[in-house]
């Protein structure tokens, strides 16, 4: 009766957004409904997913080329002058353009790949799915949120080829480098696009995350309750109220940044001479738009890394067939890593200014993160410590997923101390941890993400086997490429330079540095053979030909394996138990759907 | 089994509300710090910027009897006062923008001291939000003569109410901050 209730309460929303009734009867989209501008969540998730697949070759491309500057400073490649033209004339990067290259690498990896091909993916497939909902609260926002994310992508790529360069002052934007067009060449339109694409990425993330939120605290279908939840509905929750909360306060900082371009404003910039000139600009703080753009910054490190950890929670328990660890203490985890991510953005501040006494509180509450990550750890490894564990790709890439955030976790607390960071900052010791705790691991959680839930999405299998070798090619060699690097930052190597071969304290570092150029070239052409097994996979890979393939007890799996908008046919199924009854009273596993037994108590 | 569950447009909304109100705080904590640094200039608020706080009061009070003629299915009532809420919006938001041009005229301008600066972009975000929702009443207002689809439905007349509060107290807030933290 109920149930009933709910079913007629969805139809009516997806009547006032525009949607049609098409649970009971065979309903025909046209082309453009069904894959350009689609309400149906899960083609949503795919288009987040394919531009993020874009977006991620075409950023890890970049890190080719100014890995080749940097690991084969005295070399040419020819090849490189007939794509780059006169930003590798001779066929050597330009100091220009390897500022562009990495500025851009961090902007595409971290914005478009890492949050929205990420948490858009996954948010869009998986919240409704296993919530038990026909879709989102509002498939139109959800389709806008999309649209709104391709806009921004075609104005940051629009920004890759305009004459003067894109935005090449640091992922950061820090003023005054990018509030200056006279600056540099790449403080010019290239800043510009750049923030305007960041601005239509920041609605687009927005209308994603009042989505996600209001449907898992609205949609849930009967019996469904907040602790029933499987552990990545909690991550998306979470990592929605991130990026609601923070994203904006970005937006803020960006529109003063904007007025310090074009209106003469000086909210950023104070005493400053340009060849010689001084500018009329008096007053303005540069400290203030880092306060503004970490206040975003460092939940964004979350916001990246969440998803990641509630897909990895999912797996291990499914690929060992055992119960998550200790699923409360998982909840209470995520919950203080994402009170703690606001109150802790000055620690990207020690060195630039900030008040060394405010710096202390800042480094207990960055220290104090360390006890909620180490909750989870624990209970990952606690989660497949004798288990039967399955070693499929998907396994596999989130036992990396552990290992990665485990030993790029630790060199968080070594910067995490404002004394010692006074020597590591803006160090290849900063590069290191943070590419291996939030880089490297989340894209181990998206990979594990992919394959497990690849059956969903596509109704056939990626190969195994092109599975295997990935993981174990990027594994190691992502472990070879970051790890040299925390040496190189301990001797003071610092980031962002364009050359280090004139500077005779890092002459040591010669061979390192060409070693890992190698090691990046062999990662990056695995990543092809991944997309390569992605796109093949869709249409060449093994078909699913049972419902549950993984043996998993959550929702999703009760969907037909082709199904339509509206996931399921019937009635949406009902819930009576948590998502993690493995190897329970004999059984294998036991399906969120099945009614507690007589002599059978909750978890 | 009437569903009590708030409608999820209506909780999207809160949210959103919530997330504007996160920029607003963006602006406002920019603000505060800025003003304990040196050089901080400090000036009166334009006087009209107190009639327009009376301008929207009235528009907020306007709505919420079109709300309630809409829940009496009074529409002729109805289409009046949403369109005298869009109406006041727009008075509201010319006030604003006189008031810009007295700040411009006693030698405060956009490019002047940050404190005016600050005051200029923060009114600015806040009379666009007001705008968007002077965009949602005229919709609304359509939405009222269509002949062929009729709506019963008062969510998005609430919906659109809630925000019209929402940014009515953004202002009062805003107009406080602005005259205490000068």
């Amino acid at each position: 009766m109920s149930n009933e209730a709910t079913l007629h309460s969805q139809q009516e929303v997806m009547h006032g957004a525009g949607a049609h009734d098409h649970h009971d009867h065979e309903h025909h989209d046209s082309f453009i409904s069904k894959y350009v501008f689609s309400m149906d969540h899960k083609m949503i998730a795919k288009q987040f997913l394919i531009t993020g697949i874009i977006w991620a070759i075409i950023g890890a491309f970049f890190s080719v080329l100014f890995r080749l500057q940097l690991g084969y400073p005295d070399a040419t490649f020819p090849w490189l002058e007939s794509i780059l033209g006169h930003w590798a004339k001779g066929g050597r990067i330009t100091p220009e353009a390897y500022y562009a290259l990495v500025t851009m690498h961090g902007t595409i990896l971290v914005f478009f790949v890492l949050t929205a091909g990420l948490s858009g993916t996954f948010s869009n497939l998986l919240i409704p799915l296993q919530v038990g909902a026909r879709d989102m609260a509002s498939p139109f926002m959800n389709c806008l949120s999309y649209w709104f994310f391709f806009l921004a992508s075609l104005v940051m790529m629009a920004s890759l080829f305009v004459q003067t360069g894109p935005a090449s002052g640091g992922w950061t934007m820090y003023p005054p480098l990018s509030a200056l067009g006279d600056a540099s060449i790449g403080s010019k339109i290239g800043v510009d696009l750049w923030l305007t694409s960041m601005a239509l990425f920041v609605v687009s993330q927005l209308l994603g995350g009042l989505n996600y939120i209001s449907t898992i605290l609205n949609m849930r279908t009967k019996g469904m309750s907040m602790t029933k939840m499987p552990l990545t509905i909690w991550s998306f929750f979470f990592t929605a109220v991130l990026g609601v909360l923070s994203f904006p306060v970005l937006l803020s900082g960006f529109i003063l940044l904007l007025m310090d371009r074009h209106a003469g404003t000086s909210f950023y910039l104070s005493d400053i001479f340009i060849a010689g000139k001084a500018l009329a600009n008096e007053g303005g703080s540069a400290i203030l738009y880092q306060h503004l753009f970490w206040f975003l910054g460092h939940p964004e490190v979350y916001i990246i890394i969440l998803p990641a950890m509630g897909m990895v929670s999912e797996v291990l328990a499914i690929s060992s067939r055992k119960p998550i660890f200790g699923y409360l203490a998982m909840i209470g985890s995520l919950f203080a890593i994402c009170i703690l991510a606001f109150l802790v953005w000055a620690h990207h501040m020690f060195v630039t200014g900030l008040n060394p006494f405010l710096g202390a509180f800042f480094v207990l509450l960055t220290l104090l993160i360390a006890v909620p990550s180490a909750i989870k750890v624990f209970n990952w490894i606690t989660t497949i410590w004798k288990g039967n564990i399955r070693f499929t790709p998907a396994s596999l890439f989130s036992i990396g997923f552990v290992s990665t955030f485990i030993s790029g976790g630790l060199t968080g607390i070594w910067l995490g101390n404002s004394s010692i960071d006074i020597h590591l900052h803006d160090t290849y010791f900063v590069i290191a941890h943070f590419h291996i705790v939030m880089g490297v691991s989340a894209f181990f959680g998206m990979f594990a993400g992919i394959y497990h839930w690849f059956p969903k999405m596509y109704g056939r299998f990626m190969n195994n086997t092109l599975g295997y070798i990935h993981f174990w090619v990027t594994l190691v060699g992502a472990y070879l490429i970051f790890w040299p690097m925390h040496y190189e930052g301990m001797a003071g190597m610092p980031r962002r330079y364009f050359d280090y071969s004139t500077w005779t304290s890092f002459n040591q570092f010669e061979g390192l540095n060409q070693f890992i150029s190698f090691v990046v070239i062999i990662v990056f052409a695995t990543q092809l053979l991944f997309v390569f097994n992605f796109f093949y996979s869709i249409f060449k890979g093994r078909k699913m030909t049972t419902l549950n393939p993984w043996k998993a007890t959550s929702l999703e799996w009760t969907t037909p394996i082709h199904a339509g908008h509206g996931n399921w046919p019937g009635e949406i199924p009902e819930v009576h138990r948590w998502a993690y009854d493995y190897s329970k009273d004999g059984r294998d596993f036991i399906p969120q759907t099945e009614p507690l037994g007589p002599n059978e108590s909750a978890h | 089994m009437q569903r009590k569950k708030i409608h999820p447009h209506k909780y999207s909304l809160w949210i959103a509300m919530g997330s504007i109100t996160m920029m607003f705080i963006g602006f406002t904590s920019a603000y505060v710090v800025k003003r304990s640094q040196a050089n901080w200039l400090a000036f009166e608020l334009p006087h009209i910027f107190w009639l327009s706080t009376a301008v929207i009061l009235l528009s907020s009070l306007t709505i919420h009897l079109a709300l309630k003629q809409f829940k009496e299915r009074n529409m002729q009532r109805y289409k009046q006062l949403i369109t005298l809420t869009a109406f006041l919006g727009v008075v509201f938001a010319v006030c604003q923008w006189l008031g810009f041009s007295q700040m411009k005229s006693e030698g405060l301008p956009l490019s002047g001291p940050v404190s005016a600066s600050f005051i200029y972009v923060i009114v600015g975000v806040h009379i666009l939000h007001v705008l968007g929702g002077v965009v949602a009443l005229l919709v609304m207002f359509f939405r009222a003569y269509r002949t062929r689809v009729r709506s019963y439905s008062a969510v998005p007349i609430e919906v659109a109410a809630t925000y019209w509060h929402f940014v009515d107290i953004l202002w009062i807030y805003l107009l406080v901050f602005l005259s205490i933290a000068r």
